[in-house]
């Protein structure tokens, strides 16, 4: 089971918060390229709940596994 | 809501032709608008709806494995899937969709969501050459990680677009000899201008990038076992090279409308502003909507030009102005006014865009320096700010999709955090538009809503 995550990256401004708290899922390039897994381990569950609640500008969406109806 | 929407709301059926972001969104978005009838979606690929931005970054590096990029759903969608049959034929008169397998959906509202595809290489023995790949859905990127992945000599990249510049940073991310040629005077130069161009070539050579500008490949030569081994250029050099791939842009997917009677073409799907299809006379239907990369429409902000935004924020922004029409009465409709954004991850920097650059005549730079390079660009045309281009700025583009929306005056006369000591208005140095280019994913279309046939003017002195 994987769940899945998808970033605006138009609404992205690099703050990094998400990098600090789903260090795994999460990476920058540079000052400002935000790079990212777009399926992780469900083990990144709470790491990437959390990276998406403190994010600025709210640019992540996560679905979870078993949500989808 | 008029009685006859309410009841179309509760029983109908809306029919999605292209499973990708924008139907995905626009399905979506139905639901949240109150849509509790039957719903199908059709995809020409037999994948879920998936995220095409990571395919040139993450999933080409192996950070990323192509089949987790599907796009996250909510739940309660409720739709019937079609995938892996392409539709074929619309049936304006039967309100009908055909299918490649003879399947015929009726519907009482069509979404057109069928995007664009990789411009193939022109040569169609040279493109089936092993070795030689374009790149837009995930079967081309993993046939373009694995060939990476074998450790080629040289990976040729003809293009210096945005998908192509990515694909060559992704390999030198990957530590492998790249060359890029390009047919204008540097990379992004149709999305971008050669001015701002400039800074993009010099990031190329910096991260070891063999770029050659204002070349084109004539022609691609394989071995004994079909496999591509020599590119020629038109300055008469040859490259050694074990992979090619062909990054020249996009065609639209609008074939399979081409006895629907709507006004559909080469260069896309011909609506209004609230995103309802023009008839091949130019009459505006009531049932038949389109979104994403194969639509075009006029935009207010733009001199009502007719637009075709090959963007990811169009996609969602224009699926869920199509979605709204879709569901309510004509008093209520809404028109597409977003102001156009894209960005793109190269060389360790972020590009961002707001507006549409190609209708920039000249350029200044307003913030930062582009010797950084990390700098506010924004361009004019006729006195107004038409568009901003953020190099490792992007906080600052909300602010400025503020200008552009206001149409303010050009050059701007309010000062900047961090503003270079001479603000010098240069010429933004797009190419002839008359000359086909590796695709600015804005694509000027014109004025006419009906215009399906064209032809392209030979290019002047200009090659392929």
């Amino acid at each position: 089971m994987t769940m899945r995550i998808v970033v605006d990256l138009n609404r992205c401004q690099g703050y990094g918060q998400c990098v600090f708290l789903a260090p795994g899922v999460f990476e920058l390039h540079g000052e400002e390229a935000l790079m990212y897994d777009p399926g992780p381990d469900e083990e990144q569950l709470i790491p990437v709940v959390r990276a998406a609640a403190a994010c600025p500008v709210q640019a992540i969406r996560v679905e979870r596994p078993g949500e989808q109806a | 809501m008029s009685p006859a929407n309410g009841a179309f709301s509760a029983n109908g059926h809306v029919v999605i032709v292209g499973a990708s972001l924008a139907g995905l969104r626009a399905a979506e978005a139905l639901r949240e608008g109150g849509f509790r009838g039957r719903l199908t979606l059709v995809g020409d690929e037999p994948y879920e709806p998936y995220d095409r931005p990571p395919l040139s970054k993450q999933v080409l590096t192996g950070r990323a494995a192509p089949e987790s990029t599907a796009l996250p759903q909510v739940s309660g969608l409720d739709a019937e899937w079609r995938l892996g049959t392409p539709a074929v034929g619309l049936d304006l008169a039967a309100k009908r969709v055909r299918l490649a397998d003879g399947e015929e959906l009726g519907f009482d509202r069509v979404l057109i969501a069928t995007g664009t595809r990789a411009r193939p290489w022109p040569n169609p023995e040279e493109a089936a050459l092993d070795g030689v790949i374009t790149l837009r859905g995930r079967d081309d990127t993993v046939r373009l990680r694995d060939e990476l992945a074998a450790g080629p000599r040289r990976v040729l990249v003809i293009g210096a677009g945005f998908t192509g510049s990515e694909i060559a940073s992704a390999c030198r991310g990957l530590g492998l000899p790249v060359t890029v040629t390009e047919r204008a005077a540097t990379p992004l130069a149709g999305a971008l201008g050669g001015t701002i161009g400039t800074v993009a070539a010099r990031l190329q050579r910096e991260y070891g990038v063999d770029l050659r500008c204002g070349v084109s490949v004539t022609s691609l030569e394989g071995d004994d076992a079909g496999h591509v081994r020599r590119a020629h250029l038109d300055d008469g050099t040859t490259l050694e090279i074990d992979v090619a791939v062909v990054a020249l842009g996009a065609q639209r997917n609008t074939e399979w409308l081409r006895d629907s009677g709507l006004g559909a073409g080469p260069r896309g799907v011909a609506c209004d502003a609230g995103c309802r299809v023009f008839d091949m006379y130019g009459i505006v239907t009531d049932d038949i909507f389109a979104a994403g990369d194969v639509a075009r429409s006029p935009h207010p902000l733009f001199g009502f030009e007719f637009l075709a935004l090959e963007h990811w924020s169009n996609a969602i922004e224009q699926a869920e102005v199509a979605a709204h029409n879709m569901v309510h009465g004509e008093s209520e409709r809404r028109p597409y006014l977003h102001v156009p954004t894209f960005w793109s991850f190269q060389f360790g920097v972020s590009i961002k865009s707001a507006g549409v650059p190609p209708l920039g005549e000249q350029v200044i730079i307003v913030q930062g320096s582009a010797d950084e390079p990390r700098f506010v660009a924004l361009y004019g045309r006729r006195g107004r700010t038409v568009a901003a281009v953020t190099f490792d700025q992007g906080k600052w583009l909300e602010f400025y999709v503020n200008q552009i929306e206001r149409a303010a005056p050009f050059p701007p006369q309010y000062r900047n955090v961090a503003q270079p000591e001479s603000r010098q208005v240069l010429q933004a140095e797009f190419p002839d538009p008359a000359l086909p280019t590796e695709g600015p994913m804005i694509v000027r279309t014109g004025h006419s809503p009906t215009e399906r046939a064209w032809t392209l003017m030979p290019a002047r002195g200009g090659r392929r």
